[in-house]
């Protein structure tokens, strides 16, 4: 059943996959910025589960190496440990993550502010006004276009 | 066996959260069930042994992250307007994206090898020089501190930058806001 083997080893993947489509479609097909970041949250969270996945070796537990009462290491070479590279790789994109999600509340909070609203559509169609009424005021000046 | 069990409650409670925000138009939901996806994938952080991701997740992702989103809400709005927008081509987008990402999964090793190639070069070699070199139990702390330790300052630098960028954008708000209502009255 070679074919068994392979969907289980690879369905978390999908899985993954599944969750991390789930947030790109709340990016694009949502039009309220806060929902957006809300979606961006949940893709980058999939990509992070996605990595540590890569790290899990079957059998094996966190690596911690266990201390006795004096503060020794107790190593024991029967354990099996997972890799631990992918969780500091993810360790720093947490936190990266956090840094870039707070930038871009205070970024909505300014758009809020000038146009009076944190829907993309509605920004769009007060960008348009603005361009039309533009182009009425200094459109034959520049050719037609402003 | 009972592993995979979890896993697979916990992934579809994680889809259904997503799904929920998908549809629910009330912002303070979205936000609540941000946070509520950020605890369960820390669970499922626990469950792959991930424990230092895990409660590092639990912390930013479900505390911090939700007090700024909770503090932008209340700047903000509320509640979504309703879309009019068809969905149909951002899901066909979706589908095509998700479709090329399986496919690129297909010569990955099988989940759990302890062959993987991510498994084989370095880490090895981390794991062996924790107790060596280092003489600190928890790998992911020794390599986090002192192998990758660049990484960590250039982390820092990162989250410096964005401060420095909110606080510059937010400076003046309360100020701007009262001088609005001046003029209005």
């Amino acid at each position: 059943m070679i074919y068994l083997d392979f969907i289980i080893g690879h369905l978390n993947y999908w899985l993954f996959i599944v969750l991390m489509m789930t947030g790109l479609y709340i990016v694009v097909a949502r039009g309220n910025l806060v929902k957006k970041i809300v979606g961006l949250n949940i893709f980058q969270t999939a990509v992070f589960m996605l990595y540590i996945s890569i790290g899990k070796v079957t059998g094996g537990t966190a690596p911690i190496y266990p201390v006795d009462n004096q503060g020794h290491m107790q190593v024991d070479p029967s354990i099996i440990y997972s890799n631990p590279l992918p969780h500091v790789l993810i360790l720093t994109a947490i936190v990266v993550g956090i840094a870039t999600t707070s930038l871009a509340l205070a970024l909505i909070i300014r758009i809020r502010e000038v146009y009076d609203t944190i829907e993309e559509e509605d920004i769009l169609e007060i960008e348009r006004k603005l361009s039309a009424a533009d182009n009425k005021t200094h459109g034959p000046a520049m050719g037609g276009r402003a | 066996m009972i592993e995979t069990l979890i896993n697979i409650v916990l992934f579809a409670m994680l889809v259904l959260t997503a799904l929920a925000v998908v549809r629910i138009n009330q912002l303070f939901a979205v936000v609540m069930l941000s946070g509520v996806f950020s605890l369960l994938s820390a669970l499922l952080f626990v469950t792959l042994d991930a424990v230092d991701v895990a409660f590092t997740e639990a912390a930013v992702g479900a505390g911090i992250s939700t007090v700024l989103m909770l503090g932008t809400i209340a700047l903000t709005a509320r509640t979504q307007k309703k879309s009019t927008r068809s969905g149909m081509v951002p899901f066909i987008v979706v589908v095509v994206t998700g479709a090329v990402l399986v496919y690129g999964t297909l010569d990955m090793p099988g989940f759990g090898d302890p062959n993987a190639p991510a498994s084989l070069h370095v880490a090895p070699e981390y794991m062996i020089g924790s107790i060596k070199d280092i003489d600190v139990p928890n790998v992911v702390t020794s390599i986090l501190a002192s192998y990758r330790g660049y990484d960590t300052l250039g982390e820092t630098a990162v989250v410096f930058t964005a401060g420095i960028g909110v606080l510059a954008l937010l400076s003046g708000l309360t100020r701007r806001r009262r001088e609005d209502e001046e003029e209005d009255v």
